[in-house]
């Protein structure tokens, strides 16, 4: 698979740059340390180490569901940090996020779910009756059919099965026409098949979108298999930040300690043809 | 890039009623008792107008709370307290053989029918028309609140004993029973130990419901805060009056507490 | 007797099994008899100080026996007059219902503690219900006729004023047990504060809502049917009215149309409720 990477035409100022971004918890306990990260260009950007490490803080402090306390984070050149209520608001619009337990409303249809994510443009009554604008409806269409849902719509959400509920969460996100889209464990409740679809379905739209992504993840195998680059936290600090093919050895005792890294994996990692198994993504559209 | 695929562009959400059409005729239900219900109450618009600048005298008067006759209130909360708590323990001891009486399982089927049927007809009516007989009976005073408040408990003990006992597991009553215990003695070692716990905890909520009840049946002459409650709007004395819904409420309010607290402590 | 006499096998000290067992131990015995007497010593205070004039209950059966004779056989002439006050005391119950479901859900959202604003308003909306709760429907009543005057008025507000409490301390109960991821996806797309309560949480707390109103609907009934003792509307007027004059054998049909509506409410609750959850 050729994990291509697209450099957008140089514009000065990085998609995402973030700056010495600190988390103190009132109970005491330092969850990020000062982190920095640039990203230039739409790319996958997967981010390792064990739990505690701060991977959930850092994500949620891009979009202030968690408060940092110290630092920047700037999104094309805006400030998400000194932005009042209003104006997070507005700015979260602007970032998808993408959730481990899915977090779709359970009680609400696929197509209300999907239209959650046009809430920052429409007012409360329109929300409350779920009168959109026509091409938001169409774009949900569209949506649904690409992440493999067509027909859905009217299903409610409660009754989907796990892969099918991140898939509408992916769509919810993308309805936002994001700038940048969050990803917290996205495949942790899945089985191995599924994380390895919604992966490949994510390292797809970030290229058809030349949408930058940030992925929190546990499983280091299908980091390495997706991403364009790959970012190592320990203790609330980055000590690895490079291309997926430079994860050596030497850098995952960095990240996670002593262990044998040279062990061989399953068999199962090995990315299966796409048309194998019934169910699977169609990747053409 | 245009798509062979178009899709649509227009979409409703499901509505909680089924269909536009049965939404329509929900709201235009809703619409039609409105009319129908104000018109055949004959809400005089006019008066309730008039009424609202004495609405607020009203409520002037009532703040700030006067508590300088603080014995009068102290004298009727305390006989509503003891109201409640006599009439629940009465209600409790009744409870036992209406519940028994009940049960299903337990009891023959004439003596089964005539148990929920008593309990059926009682149930229905609200504490205050229970207070009015008893007052015809008894005279004015806390006896008839007593006896309306154990009478209720009664009810709602034994409705609630006989489902416990209908709910418990057959199984350990069977066990007493082969040994060749007696009816009183299977009682006492198979269905009280499994619905004890249970009974205790409905007990004090009953307790925390005739506190509420108490303050309520004065208003017939029953005995109570609410008698006192009652003559002092009926003396437009709302300064007084108020001074009695607080300490109505907070009494109330810290009968809940501690009924959630004791029913917490029993798990 | 004598197989029984030798140790059994080698060596082994015979086993010594207590020949006393008691349940609980001191400390628990004494625990429950504290509990047991201060139960008892509340009953002694409670009855004792009522003062009961025993005198009362010695004629107690002959006036039971009384009124029931005259009670017996019920007027059923006067049944069409109480037609129209049975209407209005449902009238009282769903209108004073209707009331409470508006404004209960401010209040609700108000008062739990996931979507209040802040430690203040928390405040106001846990003492607006238990103010709401901790008054009775017929003091309610009382409170106001004395503003609004005697009549289906002041009873409407005083069902729906002790319903309000009522419906929305179940629904932010609810609230509060929202799953809190849900409302976190919702508020990572930029919605404002009042989407996020519309969209994720409305959908989740509605059954309840639902469900808590139609309960409370037929209790509501059962208390319309006293509110007239108050003045405040309804069937009730006519009963206590009846009562005062000694008017028993027209008590009884009302008593008879009331046990009717009150049981048609509850089975219509209890059978609406099952059909929504």
């Amino acid at each position: 698979m050729s994990a291509q990477v697209r450099a957008v035409a140089g514009s000065g100022v990085p998609l995402l740059a973030v700056e010495g971004l600190a988390k103190v918890y009132p109970t005491g306990k330092k969850a990020l340390g000062g982190v920095d990260v640039v990203i230039d260009r739409p790319q996958l950007v997967a981010v390792i180490g064990s739990s505690g490490a701060g991977k959930s803080t850092f994500i949620r402090c891009i979009n202030r569901l968690v408060e940092p306390t110290a630092g920047s984070v700037r999104l094309n050149g805006e400030d998400i940090v000194a932005l009042d209520r209003k104006g997070l608001r507005a700015a979260r619009r602007r970032i998808g996020m993408i959730f481990q337990e899915y977090n779709l409303v359970e009680r609400l249809s696929v197509m209300q779910n999907l239209l959650s994510g046009r809430l920052g443009y429409v007012g409360l009554f329109a929300a409350l009756r779920y009168r959109f604008p026509p091409e938001d409806i169409q774009a949900a269409f569209a949506l649904l059919d690409r992440v493999g849902l067509d027909g859905y719509h009217d299903q409610r959400a409660d009754a989907l099965s796990g892969g099918q509920r991140q898939r509408v969460g992916i769509a919810r996100a993308l309805m936002q026409r994001p700038e940048l889209l969050l990803l917290d464990e996205p495949t942790a409740s899945l089985d191995p098949k599924t994380s390895r679809q919604i992966m490949r379905l994510v390292r797809e739209l970030v290229a058809e979108r030349q949408t930058p992504a940030i992925i929190n993840i546990h499983d280091v195998a299908l980091a390495r298999a997706h991403a364009d680059r790959i970012i190592g936290m320990k203790d609330g600090l980055i000590v690895f930040d490079a291309e997926a093919s430079a994860l050596t050895d030497a850098a995952l005792t960095r990240i996670y300690g002593e262990e044998d890294w040279s062990r061989p994996q399953d068999a199962d990692d090995e990315p299966a043809p796409a048309a194998a198994a019934p169910g699977s993504l169609s990747l053409i559209s | 890039m245009t798509t062979a695929v178009s899709y649509p562009s227009r979409w409703r959400a499901p509505s909680i009623f089924g269909s536009p059409g049965r939404r329509l005729a929900f709201w235009a239900l809703v619409a039609a008792y409105l009319v129908w219900s104000l018109s055949s109450l004959n809400i005089d618009t006019a008066r309730i107008i008039a009424g609202l600048p004495r609405a607020w005298t009203i409520l002037e008067r009532m703040v700030p709370p006067d508590f300088s006759r603080w014995q009068l209130l102290l004298t009727g909360m305390v006989e509503s307290v003891q109201i409640a708590i006599a009439a629940t323990i009465i209600g409790a001891v009744l409870s036992i053989p209406l519940g028994i009486a009940a049960a299903a399982n337990l009891s023959p089927r004439p003596l089964y029918l005539a148990a929920r049927g008593f309990i059926v007809v009682g149930r229905t009516f609200h504490e205050v028309i229970i207070a009015i007989f008893f007052v015809k009976l008894f005279g004015f005073g806390p006896v008839a609140g007593l006896l309306t408040l154990a009478f209720s408990s009664a009810i709602f003990l034994g409705k609630m004993l006989a489902e416990d006992i209908e709910n418990m597991k057959p199984g350990p009553v069977e066990a007493i029973r082969a040994t060749g215990a007696s009816f009183g003695q299977t009682f006492f070692y198979a269905v009280v130990p499994q619905v004890l716990v249970k009974t205790l905890g409905v007990l004090i909520y009953r307790l925390d419901s005739n506190l509420r009840h108490s303050t309520v049946i004065g208003i017939v002459g029953a005995g109570g805060i609410g008698q006192t409650l009652s003559a002092s709007f009926s003396r437009y004395d709302f300064d007084f009056a108020s001074a009695i819904l607080l300490t109505i409420a907070a009494m109330v309010a810290f009968g809940e507490w501690f009924s959630d607290w004791a029913r917490r402590r029993l798990r | 007797m004598t197989a029984h006499q030798q140790p059994p096998r080698g060596s082994a000290p015979m086993r010594g099994y207590p020949d006393q067992w008691e349940r609980y131990s001191p400390r628990e015995r004494f625990v429950r008899w504290l509990w047991l007497a201060g139960i008892a010593i509340a009953a002694a205070w409670s009855v004792s100080a009522l003062d009961i004039e025993w005198a009362f209950f010695a004629d107690a059966h002959e006036q039971a026996a009384d009124l029931i004779e005259r009670m017996w056989p019920p007027r059923w002439s006067y049944f069409p007059r109480i037609v129209q006050p049975l209407i209005e005391t449902l009238h009282i119950a769903t209108l004073g219902t209707m009331i409470a479901i508006v404004f209960a859900l401010p209040v609700a959202f108000l008062a739990a503690r996931n979507t209040t604003w802040n430690q203040g308003t928390w405040l106001i909306g846990r003492g607006m219900l238990v103010l709401s709760r901790s008054i009775n429907t017929v003091i309610w009543g009382l409170v106001f006729v004395a503003i609004f005057g005697p009549g289906p008025v002041a009873g409407i507000c005083a069902v729906a004023a002790r319903s309000v409490g009522f419906i929305a301390k179940l629904v932010a109960e609810a609230i509060e047990e929202v799953d809190a991821g849900q409302i976190e996806a919702v508020e990572a797309t930029g919605a404002s504060t009042l989407q996020v309560y519309g969209v994720a949480i409305l959908p989740q707390i509605l059954p309840v809502l639902i469900g808590t109103s139609i309960y409370r609907w037929d209790i509501n009934v059962r208390e319309s049917s006293v509110l007239g003792f108050v003045g405040a509307g309804g069937i009730g007027l006519l009963l206590y009215a009846s009562i005062n004059q000694f008017a028993w054998s027209q008590a009884i049909v009302i008593l008879i149309a009331i046990l009717g509506i009150v049981i048609i409410s509850e089975a219509l609750s209890a059978y609406v409720r099952s059909r929504i959850v």
